[in-house]
């Protein structure tokens, strides 16, 4: 009896050096469902479907297409095959317009003049149908990400491709959006379209998906039907453990204060005006201080007054006692600060070095680790391989691997390690579990909890309510460049929560 | 198969030097066309002399490490620079003030030949300093404001010489006062000692033991940028500044100094040429091509201060070689086939692509044919 699959991927195995990202590995899609693919980062989610788009060529196994064996040599054979995906990191080029990026490398001409009226009523048409609200003219550069999102998906739709690929499509989005999207999903599969939806969110799973491959450091772990299991036992099937989505945590005992900001002013780098406009807290030893809120109100440049990567034009900030405000970064790393940065690529790792040489960036120059000015590369050398040890970081070739080829998750794990093994006072990490799997978040989540118990004092940027109410001591809310409510996460709700977080109300001067 | 050994594919050191090779020949492919193009007649008379003049007698091989020595200096300069994420367009500017402060301390301050060739490196620095400036506090490209320096210090050195009655050659005996004087004349002991390798090479006028301290220089450049922590934080900022911002590295500061010690290393290279006594500076309106070739040296070497040596030796190598084809082809036409063949020649990055897809293809093939 054969079943109706659309995409067939059997025993697909792709090498890179030093690692087999996917070993025989076997994805049957059938029509008109929501297919999840699960597993933790590096499990080679990725790899697979870039040898299903033809990005890479697999050593052995075959893709077929309705039953029959086809060759994907490139994205474009891919794209005649109908498939068509939604990447993490949106590829669209900014300074066009939604309806330009959605034609982009399939306009119709007359004379070489384009001709866009009819696309204009196609796109339109589209996004009626699936309720993709979109404005055909509005810059890329100027939309929500929410927007870029339906967009790209739009893009997809207008190439008529019928297999929809999402990796990790929520990652970015607010909740609401998300729920948006689950509805847009459900609208695709009741069309007749298949989707392939990458992810490590497990509720999500269980909210759409209809069946779900797990995949385990590159095998295959096996296809559920979603009806028939539970999260736990994907999340069992993906790390190969039980998984704790609750961090045992002891009371709170906060000691003296570590870090105290006074009326802190931070300019943005994106517009005009103060981005943090006069904002007053302290965060004490032995306790995790959580920011909470949405994108983009501030807490960013928050974190960047505090750790010097910006000039704070107003305020105070003091470590330990120590007026830190106009110190150099160098001087705050010194006097016990540590930085789990948003943008690890940006500021947390020098992608182009080696892991070794990443996990020694902030303490190059100890002693430990230099004489007279030369690197000692024996130390160095030993040292990444405990840490290496210590924190579980997966790479090819050990402390030797290039940081780039390494997968996020274990990128963010290098981080950690370099940051917390400074033995800092102060722990500032800006969500620091973004685009994890449950098992690194799990892991993470213990770490910083560990920081604290050990008299640490923690501050922590989060976007996902569920780490802030899980994490966190004390909640502050940011809205607008001001912290408009100060909570407890034993008294309150994530609805009252979110009412702050949105703007809708604020606590009084003084209150908390 | 063994999974420990890198497959060749991945071998980057190798596939280096193979695209560099591959595009050497490629070059001199093309350079020879060009020399069939202009003159059939001469043509492999001509090839033969520049692929072999060069090692043909002891004279022209002692000429190739003198050619080589400045060579590498300026290679060495652009070498440096690239790997800590600049582009020193400026070295022939570097250069040419490498040149004036040697022969300032050494015709005008009578000092001997170490202290002109530490003036030299601190010319160059001096004028890598404003590039530097410029990037670090305005974020100005460094390759416009270089270029710009490349001319403000030629016409400076031209200005400052010929208004130095001492300078000039028609001060110290001899009757031409459009050129600095002579070393032999004005100073002997600012000439770069010979050490006895003259006598290794029969007696060759040329050689200095300028080579050994450029190859010296290569070396402890190599250990600065792999082995210490100051060459750790300059590599950093090449490649992510942001990250070494992060890390409390002062970018700023390292942007100075990497454009700094780049020009020390160019103005090095100029002190050491005029310093060998036997060439004099003369006022032109032509910036002196030795930093230009710099880039060439560095292209070919991967930036890789080792193989500043190599590709200097090689470059040096043609230029013997092409003043070897000059009866036949006018001195344009080498500069040119020369050119052909450097240009090629750094097509080596394009080359690395195209090895390393062939590589794998084959590996590819094999896999599939077991």
């Amino acid at each position: 009896m054969a079943e109706d699959f659309v995409i067939e991927m059997l025993n697909i195995t792709k090498e890179f050096p030093g690692i087999k990202a996917n070993d025989d590995i076997t994805l049957q899609l059938r029509r008109g469902e929501i297919h999840a693919l699960l597993g933790e980062n590096g499990a080679g989610k990725s790899t697979l479907m870039s040898v299903l788009f033809g990005l890479y060529q697999p050593e052995k196994g075959v893709i077929k297409k309705d039953g029959k064996e086809v060759r994907i040599k490139d994205p474009n054979d891919a794209n005649r095959l109908g498939i068509g995906m939604v990447h993490q990191h949106f590829k669209l080029v900014e300074c066009f317009t939604v309806l330009d990026n959605i034609i982009l490398g399939v306009e119709s001409t007359k004379m070489g003049f384009l001709q866009k009226d009819a696309a204009r009523k196609k796109v339109m048409a589209l996004s009626e149908k699936y309720g993709l609200r979109v404005d055909p003219d509005a810059l890329v550069e100027d939309i929500s990400v929410g927007m870029q999102q339906r967009v790209e998906i739009l893009k997809m739709l207008y190439r008529d491709n019928d297999i929809l690929i999402f990796d990790e499509p929520t990652a970015v989005l607010t909740p609401q959006e998300i729920d948006e999207l689950m509805e847009i999903m459900r609208g695709f599969k009741a069309e007749g379209k298949s989707i392939l939806f990458i992810t490590h969110k497990l509720n999500e799973i269980m909210a759409v998906a209809d069946r779900c491959t797990v995949l385990r450091k590159g095998r295959y772990m096996g296809t559920v039907d979603i009806a028939d299991t539970t999260k736990e036992e994907l999340s069992r099937m993906m790390v190969g453990r039980n998984v704790q989505f609750v961090v045992d945590k002891k009371p709170c005992e906060p000691g003296d204060n570590i870090l105290e900001v006074e009326n802190l002013v931070v300019p943005s780098r994106i517009h005009k005006n103060n981005a943090v406009k006069g904002v007053s807290f302290n965060v004490r030893a032995g306790e995790i201080v959580c920011v909470a809120g949405i994108e983009g109100n501030g807490q960013s440049e928050l974190v960047f007054g505090v750790t010097g990567l910006e000039k704070a034009t107003c305020g105070r900030i003091r470590l330990c006692g120590q007026d830190i405000t106009n110190a150099r970064i160098r001087d705050r790393s010194k006097a016990g600060m540590s930085h789990i940065p948003e943008d690890r690529h940006k500021h947390g790792l020098v992608l182009d070095y080696t892991l070794g040489q990443n996990l020694v960036l902030q303490r190059y120059w100890q002693p430990q680790f230099q004489n007279h000015g030369f690197i000692r590369s024996g130390e160095v050398q030993k040292y990444a391989d405990r840490l290496i040890q210590e924190y579980d970081i997966r790479s090819g070739q050990g402390a030797a691997t290039i940081a780039r080829s390494m997968s996020g998750g274990n990128q963010q794990k290098a981080i950690i390690a370099r940051e917390i093994d400074k033995d800092p006072q102060l722990l500032v990490a800006v969500q620091p579990t973004r685009g994890l799997d449950v098992g690194a978040i799990e892991f993470i989540h213990k770490q910083l909890v560990a920081e604290r118990d050990a008299g640490r004092a923690v501050l922590l940027v989060s976007l996902e309510l569920d780490e802030v109410m899980n994490l966190s001591d004390r909640i502050l809310v940011m809205y607008e460049g001001e912290i408009v409510g100060e909570f407890d996460p034993r008294t309150t709700t994530v609805e009252e929560l979110g009412l702050y977080m949105a703007g809708g109300k604020k606590q009084k001067e003084g209150q908390a | 198969m063994n999974q420990k050994r890198k497959p060749l594919s991945q071998n980057a050191t190798l596939i280096g030097v193979l695209a560099s090779l591959l595009s050497i020949l490629i070059g001199l492919v093309l350079g020879f066309v060009l020399l069939v193009v202009l003159n059939p007649g001469a043509a492999l008379e001509g090839m033969t002399q520049m692929l072999t003049k060069g090692v043909s007698n002891l004279s022209s091989f002692s000429q190739v490490l003198y050619q080589a020595a400045p060579l590498m200096m300026c290679g060495l300069s652009v070498g440096f620079a690239y790997k800590t994420g600049l582009f020193n367009i400026g070295a022939p500017g570097q250069y040419t003030m490498g040149v004036f402060f040697a022969l300032l301390f050494a015709i005008q301050f009578q000092m001997p030949w170490f202290v002109c060739l530490l003036a030299a490196m601190v010319g160059g620095a001096a004028w890598g300093v404003f590039p530097g400036l410029f990037k670090a506090l305005f974020n100005v490209n460094e390759v416009i404001t270089s270029i710009m320096f490349n001319w403000i210090g030629m016409y400076l050195v031209n200005l400052l010489i010929a208004n130095m009655p001492v300078m000039l050659a028609s001060a110290w005996g001899a009757s031409n006062s459009d050129r600095t004087a002579a070393l032999s004349s004005a100073n002997p002991g600012a000439i770069i000692p010979k050490c006895g390798l003259d006598k290794l090479f029969g007696d060759s006028p040329w050689i200095n033991i300028s080579i050994l301290i450029t190859v010296l220089l290569a070396i402890v450049v190599w250990v600065v940028l792999q082995k210490t922590t100051f060459g750790y934080e300059l590599k950093a900022c090449g490649l992510n500044r942001d990250a070494s911002q992060y890390a409390g590295i002062n970018a700023k500061r390292n942007v100075v100094l990497s454009m700094v010690i780049a020009g020390g290393l160019a103005g090095a290279g100029g002190g050491i040429y005029y310093l060998a006594g036997t060439v004099q500076y003369v006022i032109e309106k032509a910036i002196l091509g030795m930093g230009f070739d710099g880039i060439a040296v560095a292209l070919l070497a991967n930036s890789h201060p080792i193989g500043a040596i190599f590709s200097s030796l090689f470059v040096s190598y043609l230029q013997v070689g092409g003043s070897a084809m000059q009866p036949n082809y006018s001195p344009e036409t080498t500069d040119i086939v020369i050119a052909v063949i450097i240009y090629l020649a750094a097509f080596a990055l394009l080359m690395r692509g195209v090895i390393t897809k062939a590589l794998s293809r084959r590996k590819e093939k094999e896999a599939s044919g077991k």
